[in-house]
């Protein structure tokens, strides 16, 4: 309601004060230049140019010729393109809903008033200004199957813990595990700040009326949270589409679990700098685009479903 | 509408994220070297083996004392990221001045015309070329031009620690070894309590089956760089010696040298024998837990052969470079039997100047680097193709025979095939 009052002022006064807006809308968009050109160049200039390499044969040097769509048939029996596909679907479908769920839970937790909050805060909150590369580097030598300290615990409990990055059976749900750590810091400030936004007034309320904290959490905090649960999950899902670095920096170039793990971002990185087959890259590149796209459209057709705008 | 079409921004903007993110990856380069006059020119020099770099610094500092007018800034990228980052900076026009090149490489980059020719320069300021091996003279040379003075070579070398076979009471190896010695010795060392292995049988080319095959009758790529030989039994069979140790159990499997790399393995003793290449040399020694306990001899023998591949890197100039005087003045000297003698003294490679080589010899006194030295007289060239994806697919499907997911003829002939249509490319 305020702010529709504010648009009819506005809209009153326009034509009064109509030179100072002029300039300061000339200021406006002085200002948000650079930022403009920075997307525009390096984002949307990026973009196009990859759609135009995706019909070429790029190749070493970028020497190029035009293909047609050359790339895209064969992107369609490209095993390669399939099995790494896979791989990425499974790799989203078990990190984003546990990201989200260990996320929401720490969130919740530290939303509560105990003793010393801030240091479990910046405790959770450490992997995310952590590098990736030296997460990748530690967890590699925990999961390390002869002298990683994973095995040497299990060990104790009388457990023989397999090669966990180099197992195929394995490697998979342990990048997961690392991924979903890493992300909590991130995920938890934003729901935090969820959390915060919810008056306590209407706990206080359903204690009175006899709700249990479980029930409240279900009835209270998890509808007037949704709308930033949907947020951190579109992000979480986008993020989990494009995971290449874990895989990078983990599983070894030589690795048998190479196969299992493989994500398709991985794939493009492998066709673009390391067989230098740019054009079928980019069409790579322009598959994922339009995969996350459809899952993004889908995600934001479902929020009428779950999500709660107060 | 407006919704669905802020969706597709917003989606395009954070895939491109990733797309651009390789093309910006320029080398880091500065353009110091543009002043003119009297202010000193600067070179980049790029290499990629932080063993061989502080040697390097000194090779810089002794040239830099003869030739004021021009510095030398080396330049450390890890293999692993050197050649993606120079194609790069290639396509960017931002290539080192100076860098080294290795053989299999080497044809892409002189086909698409990235590398100066130095023939006209070598034949007028009468550089001998008889002083450096042969087949690196060949092996970087492409249509009628040289590109590069060799400035090292390296074959392998059958390494051991002695106190593990002392452990097991077997005899060391010889130089007269077959490859049922070396498999018989791998059984008695093999210690799965300790978790102590025999030898490792690396999936790896030049440290592994580029020696093994040719030993077996096959060989890698025909003399006139035109054919393949992975249609050969002796390729096939090059191959199986290795994956038949690890049937046996005297290897470490696939996964377990994935975790750990064999060279690390031979390092902390947890296996007895491993082939290493000559590069290895300066690692080996400077680890006080193996350093008195390692040794060397040449590659058994299979079936009464040998066989063993040679490579060799050499210095190359950027056909753009700015200073092209000045680069050629610091190619000039780093192939200086004076260079090559600092190489030497180091011990950290073999030096490419034959006349550097006793020196080397003596760099570790201890072992017996003369094994390698032996190996050069039956030692074949190693592959270079101008189309170079095949390196990418023969890798790969090394890892897929050694862990038994495909047989060792399906692999053979996916190499095979990936080999002939880019020998079919190249011409």
């Amino acid at each position: 309601m305020d702010s529709q009052a504010v648009n009819i002022k506005n809209s009153k006064s326009k034509k009064k004060i109509s030179n100072r807006r002029k300039n300061d809308i000339k200021w406006a968009y002085i200002l948000i230049l650079p930022t403009v050109l920075g997307i525009t160049i390096f984002y949307v200039g990026a973009f196009f140019q990859n759609l135009f390499y995706s019909f070429t044969d790029m190749g070493a040097f970028g020497k190029w010729s035009w293909i047609g769509i050359d790339n895209y048939k064969r992107l369609i029996f490209d095993p390669e393109v399939r099995q790494t596909l896979i791989n990425t679907l499974k790799y989203t479908i078990f990190s984003v809903p546990c990201t989200i769920i260990v996320a929401i839970v720490v969130a919740a937790l530290l939303n509560s008033k105990i003793k010393g909050i801030g240091i479990y805060r910046t405790l959770f909150f450490l992997p995310a200004v952590t590098m990736p590369a030296a997460i990748a580097m530690v967890w590699k030598w925990l999961y390390n199957g002869q002298f990683g300290l994973v095995n040497s615990l299990l060990a104790k409990i009388g457990i023989n813990g397999p090669a966990w990055i180099a197992d195929p059976r394995f490697a998979l749900p342990a990048i997961v595990v690392v991924s979903v750590w890493m992300s909590i810091g991130f995920n938890m400030v934003i729901l935090l700040a969820g959390l915060q936004g919810i008056p306590q007034s209407y706990y206080e309320a359903a204690s009175i009326d006899g709700a249990t904290p479980i029930q409240q959490f279900f009835k209270i905090t998890i509808p007037l949270l949704s709308p930033t649960i949907f947020f951190i999950s579109i992000m979480a899902l986008i993020k989990a589409f494009q995971t290449f670095d874990l895989i990078y920096l983990m599983i070894g170039k030589s690795s048998v679990a190479m196969d299992k793990t493989r994500t398709i971002v991985y794939l493009f990185y492998k066709y673009a700098f390391e067989w230098y087959e740019k054009g079928y890259a980019a069409a790579i590149a322009v598959l994922i685009f339009i995969i996350i796209m459809i899952v993004t459209i889908i995600q934001l057709r479902l929020q009428k479903k779950w999500v709660h705008y107060e | 509408m407006k919704k669905i079409l802020s969706i597709i921004l917003c989606v395009a903007l954070m895939t491109t994220m990733l797309v651009g993110c390789g093309d910006k990856a320029t080398s880091g380069q500065s353009d110091q070297g543009q002043k003119q006059g009297n202010e000193p020119v600067t070179l980049t020099f790029a290499l990629w083996d932080k063993n061989q770099e502080p040697v390097m610094q000194e090779i810089v500092k002794k040239f830099e004392e003869t030739h004021p007018n021009i510095k030398v800034d080396v330049q450390l990228t890890p293999y692993k990221q050197y050649f993606t980052k120079l194609e790069t900076a290639a396509q960017g026009g931002e290539v080192p001045d100076v860098f080294w090149m290795n053989g299999p490489r080497f044809m892409k980059y002189a086909a698409n015309g990235i590398l100066m020719p130095i023939t006209e320069k070598v034949k007028s300021e009468n550089i001998d070329l008889s002083k450096y091996p042969q087949g690196l003279i060949d092996l970087y040379s492409y249509k009628d031009n040289l590109y590069g003075i060799p400035k090292d070579w390296d074959v392998t070398a059958l390494w051991y620690n002695k106190r593990l076979f002392d452990e097991a009471g077997v005899d060391y190896p010889t130089n007269e070894w077959t490859w049922e010695d070396m498999k018989e010795a791998a059984k008695k060392l093999t210690n799965t309590d300790k978790g102590v292995y025999g030898i490792a049988a690396r999936a790896d080319t030049q440290e592994g089956a580029y020696n093994t095959i040719p030993a077996c009758g096959g060989y890698i790529i025909s003399d006139d760089r035109t054919k393949s030989g992975y249609d050969t039994a002796g390729n096939a069979e090059g191959i199986k010696v290795w994956i038949d140790l690890i049937k046996e159990g005297v290897s470490p499997t696939v996964p377990e040298m994935d975790d750990t790399s064999p060279i690390s393995m031979f390092q902390s003793e947890k296996v007895a024998m491993i082939y290493a290449a000559s590069w290895n040399v300066p690692e080996f020694m400077k680890n006080e837990m193996i350093k008195d306990n390692v040794d060397l001899v040449v590659m058994p023998k299979i079936k009464g052969n040998r066989g063993a591949v040679i490579h060799g890197l050499s210095n190359v100039i950027y056909s753009g470079t700015k200073h092209p005087e000045e680069a050629w003045e610091l190619v000039k000297y780093l192939a200086s039997k004076e260079a090559n003698e600092i190489w030497a003294k180091s011990g950290v490679v073999i030096p490419a100047h034959t006349e550097a080589l006793d020196i080397w010899k003596n760099s570790y006194p201890n072992i017996n680097l003369q094994a390698f030295i032996d190996t050069l007289d039956y030692a074949t060239m190693y592959p270079s193709t101008v189309n170079t994806k095949w390196f990418e697919v023969e890798w790969d499907t090394y890892i897929e025979m050694w862990n038994e997911q495909i047989s060792v003829e399906e692999g053979c002939k996916i190499i095979y095939d990936e080999m002939t249509k880019a020998l079919k490319q190249d011409k």
